[in-house]
């Protein structure tokens, strides 16, 4: 039956996923600028991207503070789990968020928060990775707290996870870039978008696989039966989405490699939601064992219905304002 | 490590992140609403005066804007790492609040920013004005809900207990609405405002000093002084009624408290108001003190000889410490009686017409340009420190809610965010300078040629009478 910690489950995965899509490609973004070499063209990459990437952010903070409203007992575990890579990825994001504001200020330094831009979104996208791979292998509970030391976190599969991340929010932002850039700078992002799409899929196979030694419930989940008879339908799918993608950029398409991008995202998405349910905390806590009690579940549910149309109406209206392609140069500033 | 106490460290770090924080956030507040004043008396007028001085905010409040999101995005995701039995405990009541605040606030302020920031020539005038107004907006919400979830950690009310010790919600209206709520929240929105006067007032006031270098009067610098005087004049003195009241509430809710406000160690009748003195926490009592006798009781019981209760009632384990109270409570009213004083001054020049010829008050407003950011960090430290040794007051101690915390890492990523903070809100500030050095209506910051001035202006009488011609002069 649907209860409300089920859909407050739904509500923060989709959240989370949003932030992943969206800011994925604003970090992928910075984790390419060094790739770009002109002044004006790192100007105009920077400028697709300005007015929106506030928004994009504020899906991390609903993930979180979403998080401490209905899942107390997950956050409260989660969070000093993976202290370390999340205080690197919020500082990261400190110098990725200002340096839209700081690189046309500064004068001689501009070079130095172009590096903050570009370091800052590697260092919080791999951080992010690290966090999920972290996720992924399962987190050390007792009674109702993290009971494990300061560096589980770190392991070779949460540093590929979180490589692995690195080159999909690439993928993310270089599709963006062909879609809201012409002439050589597109040209450029079509060819990160080719070796990133690549490797992006040989991660996904890489840790779809390694996933199923780390733990026996994804092992059961995907390869049992009667679920193995529908679940290989997900990767089916995303080979298919994958050629798609490659044919697209082939073709020189300029907007359905991006949404061919964010297919790929969200099928890996579904993927980690079909093995870690109903898991929260993997491998012990579950979606309603984190749940706040009812009341509270409900009484933000009631804002949440009826607010999150909206933020997706006039969060579709600023994307529609700043619709086509970005010209060099075009700026307030 | 063994001498580190991580959870000191912790709550010096969050102390560090979140002193950083609120004073984006504040100005945020502050300049969102002036902006939509200035925008909507271009759109009502069509004075391009206006629009000089609106764009001319703009600019600095985007850095300033910027600097708050991701100081806030810190303190969204530090409350778990380091705080993570108080996020399990108060999630269930806390929780829903700062979801409503992201939900109603932040989503709207972002949503709108970018049309705000970037949107000028895409949309139309009305609808920029309509972002303006939702960004000016979704500020305000974000400080209701953020503050009715501090106010409730200060005097909680409506909750109870389930089975895993978990605070949960048992009147969500009571929760919202706690006892200090609505004494807090307007003294911090009136406070964001006034902040935000005396900086855009200490601005002008500095390119008021160099007009008389200058052969052209600064129109819009004299526009920003006057209308940050009309706030100082009006508003300083509200927000002593505020803090007046807010005090009350205090003394009802947490004494101990209003004690530390005090310094007042020992129950007494007819209590001095100490303007001054050094508290001596050892022989319990302020040494070197300066007061007016019996005022404290006055103006707390209003009453010259009414009981007041001393910290000797409270256990010295349930005492916060006094000496941060009471110093910073002086820093802030010290603050907010000077700002007072400048908002008299300010009336009495206006009324001889000299308001922008008199260098006495331009240069004190100058010095004044910070002012409201120093005492609304003064004023967090009294409310804050004073909440201790509770994390939610009188329920649950501040030792009682840490994470599971190892010393080096915790004394690890504070040093972190001390370079990086002081780095990056550093330049922040520096580069907030340079705009502010830039004169008003300078070249890059004219309004757009096509807004010319046709009628005369309805509120000319406060306003320079040449507007239209000196600010095609300033354009050459």
């Amino acid at each position: 039956m649907i209860d409300f910690a089920l859909i407050w489950a739904g509500l923060i995965a989709f959240a989370v996923l949003a932030y992943i899509i969206l800011d994925g490609f604003d970090l992928g973004i910075g984790i390419m600028f060094p790739f770009i070499k002109s002044k004006e063209d790192k100007e105009t990459a920077m400028n697709t991207i300005a007015p929106i990437w506030d928004g994009n952010e504020t899906w991390l903070v609903l993930g979180g503070g979403g998080l401490y409203a209905v899942f107390p007992l997950a956050y409260s575990i989660i969070l000093p789990a993976l202290y370390m890579p999340i205080i690197l990825m919020l500082l990261g994001l400190i110098f990725r968020g200002v340096a839209f504001e700081f690189h046309w200020r500064a004068r001689k330094s501009q070079h130095l928060w172009d590096k903050g831009f570009a370091i800052g979104s590697l260092v919080a996208a791999l951080c992010q990775g690290i966090a999920l791979g972290a996720l992924v292998q399962g987190i050390t509970v007792e009674g109702r707290a993290y009971a494990g030391g300061w560096w589980d976190w770190l392991t070779p599969f949460s540093i590929t996870t979180g490589v692995a991340l690195v080159v999909g929010y690439v993928l993310l932002g270089s599709t963006w870039l062909n879609m809201k850039t012409t002439g050589h700078l597109q040209r450029l992002a079509r060819n990160i978008a080719k070796v990133s799409g690549t490797a992006t899929l040989g991660f996904i196979g890489l840790i779809s696989l390694w996933m199923v030694f780390i733990e026996q419930q994804y092992l059961h989940r995907w390869f049992d039966a009667p679920n193995i008879y529908y679940l290989f339908v997900v990767p089916v799918l995303v080979l298919t989405v994958g050629i798609s993608l490659f044919f697209a950029l082939k073709r020189e398409r300029d907007v359905s490699p991006f949404i061919l991008s964010i297919s790929l995202f969200l099928l890996s998405y579904i993927g980690l939601v079909i093995s870690f349910f109903p898991n929260l905390v993997p491998p012990s806590v579950s979606v309603w064992e984190a749940a706040a009690p009812d009341n509270s579940l409900k009484f933000l549910l009631v804002g949440a219905a009826f607010l999150i149309p909206i933020i997706l109406a006039y969060t579709t209206y600023a994307y529609w304002v700043f619709r086509g392609k970005v010209k060099e140069g075009e700026a307030y500033h | 490590m063994e001498f580190l106490d991580p959870v000191l460290l912790a709550r010096i770090q969050f102390a560090f992140t979140i002193a950083f924080h609120i004073v984006f956030p504040g100005l945020s507040i502050g300049l969102a609403a002036y902006l939509t004043v200035l925008e909507a008396l271009w759109l009502k007028t069509n004075n391009k005066i206006y629009l000089t001085a609106f764009k001319y905010w703009l600019k600095i409040f985007s850095i300033i804007f910027g600097m708050g999101v991701v100081s806030g995005v810190v303190m969204s995701y530090q409350i778990g790492t380091n705080w993570s039995v108080f996020s399990d405990k108060t999630g269930p009541v806390l929780g829903p609040l700062m979801g409503y605040e992201v939900l109603s606030a932040f989503f709207l302020e972002a949503g709108f920013l970018g049309v705000m920031l970037f949107g000028m020539n895409k949309v139309g005038k009305k609808l920029h004005f309509f972002s303006t107004l939702m960004v000016s907006v979704g500020t305000l919400m974000s400080a209701f809900w953020i503050l009715s979830v501090n106010s409730w950690m200060q005097t909680p009310a409506g909750y109870a207990y389930n089975d895993v010790g978990q605070f949960i919600a048992e009147d969500w209206f009571e929760v919202v609405f706690n006892p200090s709520f609505p004494y807090r929240f307007a003294h911090m929105v009136t406070a964001a405002f006034l902040s935000t006067a005396f900086l855009v007032g200490g601005v002008a006031a500095w390119h008021l000093l160099k007009e008389r270098k200058e052969k052209v009067k600064n129109e819009a610098a004299r526009l920003m002084f006057s209308m940050a005087m009309w706030m100082a004049a009006i508003v300083a003195p509200i927000q002593l009624f505020i803090g007046d009241m807010h005090g009350l509430n205090t003394l009802e809710h947490q004494p101990a408290k209003v004690a530390a406000m005090e310094g007042n160690y020992q129950t007494q009748k007819g209590a001095p108001l100490l303007l001054f003195g050094i508290p001596n926490d050892e022989e319990e009592r302020v040494d070197y003190a300066i007061g007016i006798p019996k005022m404290a009781s006055f103006i707390l019981t209003h009453d010259f000889d009414g009981e007041l209760v001393g910290l000797d009632q409270f256990a010295k384990e349930d005492r916060p410490n006094i000496k941060w109270v009471f110093y910073s409570f002086r820093v802030m009213v010290a603050i907010g009686m000077g700002m007072i004083a400048i908002g008299l001054l300010s009336l009495y020049l206006r009324w001889r017409g000299k308001l922008y010829d008199n260098r006495f008050i331009q240069k004190v407003a100058v010095w004044f340009a910070p002012s409201g950011i120093v005492a609304t960090i003064a004023g967090w430290i009294v409310t804050e420190v004073g909440r201790q040794p509770y994390t939610v007051y009188g329920l649950l101690r501040t030792y009682d809610s840490h994470s599971p915390l190892d010393a080096p890492a915790v004394a690890a990523s504070l040093a972190i965010f001390v370079v990086v903070y002081l780095l990056v809100f550093g330049t922040g500030i520096v580069y907030t300078l340079r705009l502010m050095r830039v004169r008003p209506g300078e070249k890059g910051d004219v309004a757009d040629e096509e807004t010319k001035v046709s009628a005369p202006v309805t509120i000319s009488s406060r306003l320079p009478q040449n507007s239209t011609k000196s600010s095609e002069e300033e354009a050459e």
